[in-house]
């Protein structure tokens, strides 16, 4: 069976944290999740998993699942593993604009939300503090606009207009969409790595509400055999990630 | 102390702290005593769960400082997000890493914690009260968080002994003992009241995090945390919450679960949740 659009995804997911050495993956949502743990058994045994909530996993297991634990973080602990940089999150965007300025806590005027989401979270915090990527699971030009509302993740354009020597440390890696791979130009502006096999360049355009740099966009590639046994009969035996990515 | 207490405690105007997170070992009876209290006007401080959405529904808040509003398998809670979007209350949403930065600020009794959080966001701009403050070593500059002082806070445990020594069980002790010591009074309830050497007859010693000197007041209230997790007395009851979300989508939804749960005391609480789950007494 050839690979799934949601199995290309976790892929790529997975190459996002290939590098990142010993450090906290913190994963939002289910293909991250499954990518961090495909990374974990393949490129980067280094990597430290965590279960979402307070403990650390001595292996990557599928979803939901604990096993043996190797370390306690409680919420109050992972304020100050941020601030050590030995994390790298990889975030969901409901907005996200050129420079990888990410919104996720409202849509409309702060004063009076038109609508309420989820809030700053983590975001302002984590992009920062350390390596932070996004994952979009439905590209389109509601997610990447011209302007996001509200600023929560710092984009490239606002990190190099400060001042300070104090955000050093942000670093925006890549953005992965269930069409592409989207990384940073050296002008801080996001442009295009690779197409998913089955995607055109149209296809990321219509759902882009800016112009994108495809120049030297390549096709992302596939999982491979051992990745893709990983992924269906060890991480999400279940088939989580067709929720999310639909092929 | 009894849960009828909590009123005379807690008083309109106040900054009130509220420990747990999210949809986790809230101390929901006593924010159902407020509930029926005519106390309002309050400024919430919390990681915040579903005390936030009651709260907000019944009028009784003013402000909400907060690191997030969630109820963890329902990513917000639907009264509160209705109270934002009609302009209801006024909002201090921060980064969460800030959040905590303004508790340990307020137990420090520091006027700010300096954190990189925060910086060229638009938690800048969403508060405008928020300065930065320039480090006296070298270049670097830092949002300075203003700290944060509740009049009280409420926090919920899952053992105590009669004084006020305070112990979590689960896995996470989240921010309970820094609302303690960042509030000028804290009150306290329990699954269970149990004597001073019972708490570590069979639990180490580590699991007493809230000490006595932080806590004015201790309530035994069994199954006080519901219908949030309490863990390991009981998980988060998901039927009961995903009901209580969904009756918050129209006022005549809404008017049937307050007068199903919240009409009455703790007593008739209970026995409508257990009602509800088809467990009749």
């Amino acid at each position: 069976m050839k690979a799934t659009r949601a199995e290309v995804c976790i892929a790529a997911c997975s190459d996002a944290w290939r590098g990142s050495g010993e450090v906290l993956a913190h994963a939002v949502g289910t293909i991250p999740a499954i990518s961090a743990r495909l990374a974990r058994l393949t490129h980067s045994p280094e990597l430290v998993l965590s279960d979402g909530e307070c403990h650390f996993l001595a292996d990557a297991l599928p979803l939901g699942a604990t096993g043996t634990v190797e370390g306690w973080a409680p919420f109050g602990r992972i304020f100050d593993i941020l601030a050590t940089g030995r994390r790298h999150s990889m975030m969901g965007a409901s907005q996200l604009d050129r420079f990888g300025n990410q919104n996720i806590s409202l849509i409309g005027d702060w004063r009076r939300p038109k609508r309420q989401l989820i809030g700053m979270r983590g975001a302002p915090g984590n992009t920062v503090n350390h390596r932070t990527d996004y994952w979009v699971s439905r590209h389109s030009p509601r997610v990447f606009v011209d302007r996001v509302d509200v600023v929560s993740g710092v984009g490239n354009d606002r990190a190099r207009a400060h001042p300070s020597p104090a955000l050093r440390f942000h670093d925006l890696g890549v953005v992965v969409t269930d069409l592409a791979v989207l990384d940073y130009a050296a002008d801080g502006r996001l442009k295009v790595r690779s197409l998913h096999p089955g995607v055109t360049a149209d296809d990321v355009r219509a759902g882009t509400g800016f112009d994108l740099e495809f120049a030297g966009a390549a096709e992302t590639r596939l999982p491979d055999e051992r990745e893709l046994e990983l992924i269906r009969t060890v991480l999400d035996p279940a088939g989580a990630r067709d929720r999310e990515v639909r092929s | 102390m009894t849960l009828a207490s909590v009123t005379e405690h807690v008083r309109s105007g106040m900054t009130v702290g509220v420990g747990g997170w999210g949809s986790r070992r809230k101390p929901m009876a006593m924010v159902r005593e407020l509930l029926r209290s005519d106390v309002d006007d309050l400024t919430l401080v919390t990681f915040g769960g579903p005390e936030v959405g009651l709260l907000c529904a019944a009028g009784k808040v003013r402000r909400v400082i907060y690191g997030f509003v969630s109820l963890d398998s329902i990513p917000l809670d639907p009264h509160f997000r209705a109270a934002r979007e009609a302009g209801r209350i006024e909002a201090t949403e921060y980064d969460e890493g800030m959040f905590v930065a303004a508790l340990r600020a307020g137990a420090n009794r520091l006027s700010f914690l300096p954190t990189r959080a925060g910086l060229e966001s638009d938690v800048m701009t969403m508060n405008p009260h928020l300065r930065t403050v320039a480090s006296p070593y070298d270049d670097e500059v830092y949002v300075a968080v203003p700290a944060v002082r509740p009049d009280i806070s409420l926090i919920h445990l899952n053992r105590s002994d009669p004084l006020g020594n305070g112990q979590f069980l689960g896995p996470d002790p989240y921010f309970d003992d820094l609302f303690a010591m960042a509030s000028d009074k804290t009150l306290l309830s329990v699954e269970k009241i149990v004597s001073t050497a019972e708490l570590t007859a069979t639990e180490r010693s580590t699991s007493l995090l809230v000490s006595r000197m932080f806590v004015n007041g201790v309530i035994e209230t069994p199954r006080g945390a519901h219908f949030t997790s309490c863990d390991p007395d009981y998980g988060r009851d998901e039927e009961f919450q995903r009901h209580y979300a969904a009756s918050a989508q129209d006022e005549e939804s809404w008017q049937r679960f307050r007068e199903t749960f919240l009409a009455g005391d703790e007593a008739s609480y209970h026995e409508a949740v257990r009602e509800f789950h088809g467990v009749y007494a």
